[in-house]
């Protein structure tokens, strides 16, 4: 399976968001989505899943163009999970994944045993059989990802796309879900905030900026201290720590450290996204 | 890994306990609703008038007295019943289209519009059937939906504006209906459409019955099959978009739907208000959210609670009747006031 966005752009109210993305995303993949707010990482994120229909370009499943596919045929191929999605409803967890089975499931009849099944199997995946009766207010944020995340697992998609899921999520939970998200073979699309562990759990990094794609390639290739600079307006350093990640010391806006004097070790990109 | 503070069961209640329950305590409401009120009618009386009218070799009531059982008493009963299950069910698709707890036909002003159509057929008289006046109320509620939305624009229907909104809709056709009263109708008239507009089970009758039954129990199974959409718009539009729901059309279905179904029961009885709004939060706090089973569930609930609401609207002031919609909304209000102290508004 490839998902390939070829010459992508899209706006909304006569405003350009993206504008002549080409990607593509190949098998089993951990691909990483980064670039500062704004940059147009969701809206990217929202065309591929057929969620936006583009107004340039087209999104491509294995070579067919999916422009004018039925919303039940793109679920059967991909899931997408928001960020922070939130309810009123009292659903239960193993509601929530079942919901997954949604692009499969026939209007007269309930779950079958093998829907059944791959919501267990779901459930199982990402350490929820314990709260498989819990119910959606009882739950953490990181339990409610977790559940977001084994709903897609349940609708069986060639890939995942995920918006900045460790949004909200401590740093234990934000390893823990990343591991949860590179090991397991799925190909998967993230985006994300942090650089460092975008560095370290993606094989490749696609970085946005103002609506197009600055950079695509392995993380060492694509986050160099001249491009944080010139995307992020930001000074960082890029090293190695004792365990051979990636990784960023970041030394502040280049503007105010030259006003400042002195390490201000303050950064934008921690600031939540509008 | 942690695990909660002990698992909760889906429902409260086993659900085929539930259901047959429901089912039990709807057929006993029914009959025991048919012989409260005016008349001296026993179960005995109330079996020999079914048994006369299907043809069985009873001994008959005295004619006036048949007269007021089968042709008001029964048909008044059974009307409640099926007003309640389709307020009940419009109220818990509703809730969850719009994502917004307090969503129901009469406080999103459906029910008004649906009002302001079906007097304009019956002071026009365009023809007083049961039809026409279904199809003149769901041109109303159709249009009070459309200005509903339109005021909205593109903005979310989850917040509590949505119902201001609906309030103020609401009034609108209110307005609408008694200038249209005043302007075009006598004496006789007005008085008995006032009584209607304030939501009475008094006019049923079995014509009208027939048609809100088959409409109601259509209605039903068509968004008893939206149950998995229902339940994925739980997470917003955009988690249902990628789950394969279309969106849109699924959206303009359920309205639609649930336009038809307030029609019909306004044009036969008024509108009444909250039943929506009672039932289906009742159903989700014993049998969890899932619409495969609050849909039916809310059904037989509605009709039961109405079928009992009526019947105290006709003794609590014997002989006078206190229309039932005084009482709904005075079970109601109390619900709405809580439903928005959970969500932080009040």
């Amino acid at each position: 399976m490839r998902i390939a966005a070829e010459n992508l752009g899209w706006a909304a109210n006569g405003r350009t968001i993206i504008r002549g993305i080409t990607v593509e995303i190949g098998s089993g993949q951990t691909v990483g989505l980064i670039g500062p707010n704004g940059s147009g990482k969701s809206s990217l994120l929202r065309c591929l899943a057929g969620l936006r229909a583009p107004t340039a370009g087209a999104v491509r499943y294995n070579d067919e163009d999916i422009t004018g596919w039925p919303t039940r045929r793109i679920a059967q191929h991909l899931a997408f999970v928001e960020q922070a999605s939130e309810s009123d409803s009292d659903l239960r967890v193993v509601d929530v994944v079942s919901l997954g089975r949604t692009p499969f499931r026939d209007r007269w009849r309930g779950l079958s045993p093998a829907d059944h099944a791959i919501v267990d199997a779901a459930l199982d995946h990402l350490d929820l059989a314990g709260l498989r009766d819990r119910h959606w207010n009882t739950l953490s944020g990181g339990e409610r990802q977790r559940a977001h995340i084994a709903r897609a697992f349940a609708q069986r998609p060639w890939a995942i796309l995920l918006d900045e899921p460790t949004n909200h999520l401590d740093i234990r939970h934000q390893f823990e879900l990343m591991d949860l998200l590179a090991g397991t073979g799925q190909t998967v699309l993230v985006a994300l905030h942090d650089l460092a562990l975008a560095a370290r759990y993606c094989d490749r990094l696609i970085l946005l900026s103002e609506g197009e794609l600055v950079a695509d390639g392995p993380p060492d290739e694509v986050l160099t201290r001249d491009r944080l600079r010139e995307v992020y307006e930001i000074d960082a350093e890029i090293g190695q720590d004792s365990l051979g990640h990636l990784s960023i010391t970041y030394h502040g806006v280049p503007d105010i450290e030259e006003a400042a004097t002195g390490a201000a070790t303050m950064s934008r990109m921690d600031s939540p996204s509008p | 890994m942690r695990s909660g503070p002990g698992p909760r069961r889906g429902s409260l209640v086993p659900l085929p306990l539930l259901f047959t329950a429901g089912v039990v305590a709807l057929l006993v409401s029914l009959a025991a609703a048919m012989v409260i009120g005016s008349g001296d009618i026993g179960f005995d009386e109330l079996a020999r008038v079914f048994g006369g009218h299907i043809g069985l070799d009873v001994e008959p009531l005295p004619r006036l007295l048949d007269s007021l059982v089968w042709e008001l008493r029964i048909p008044r009963v059974l009307m409640a019943a099926v007003v309640g299950a389709a307020l009940a069910i419009s109220g818990a698709v509703l809730q969850s289209v719009t994502r917004n707890a307090l969503a129901e036909p009469y406080l999103l002003g459906v029910s008004h519009g649906a009002s302001t159509g079906a007097v304009v057929v019956v002071v026009l008289a365009v023809g007083g059937g049961a039809v026409s006046v279904s199809a003149g109320a769901l041109v109303g509620a159709l249009a009070s939906f459309g200005l509903l939305l339109a005021l909205l624009g593109r903005r979310g229907l989850g917040s509590v504006r949505v119902v201001l909104t609906g309030i103020v809709i609401g009034l609108l056709f209110h307005a609408i209906t008694y200038l249209i009263l005043m302007a075009s109708s006598d004496a006789d008239t007005t008085r008995a459409i006032m009584h209607w507009l304030l939501g009475s089970m008094a006019p049923s009758r079995w014509d009208s019955l027939a048609v809100t039954a088959a409409v109601g129990a259509v209605g039903l199974v068509v968004l008893w099959l939206y149950s998995t959409a229902l339940d994925g718009f739980a997470f917003g539009t955009d988690t249902a978009a990628s789950l394969g729901i279309n969106v849109r059309r699924t959206r303009l279905v359920l309205l639609v739907a649930t336009a038809v179904l307030t029609s019909v029961v306004v044009a036969s009885v008024g509108a009444i208000a909250f039943v929506g709004l009672i039932v289906p939060h009742g159903i989700r706090f014993l049998a969890g959210p899932l619409h495969r089973t609050l849909l039916p569930l809310s059904a037989l609930a509605g009709a039961i609670f109405l079928v009992w609401t009526d019947a105290l609207s006709r003794v609590a002031f014997a002989p006078r009747e206190v229309p039932v919609g005084v009482f709904t909304a005075l079970v109601g209000v109390p619900l709405f006031l809580l439903v928005l102290r959970r969500r932080g508004e009040l």
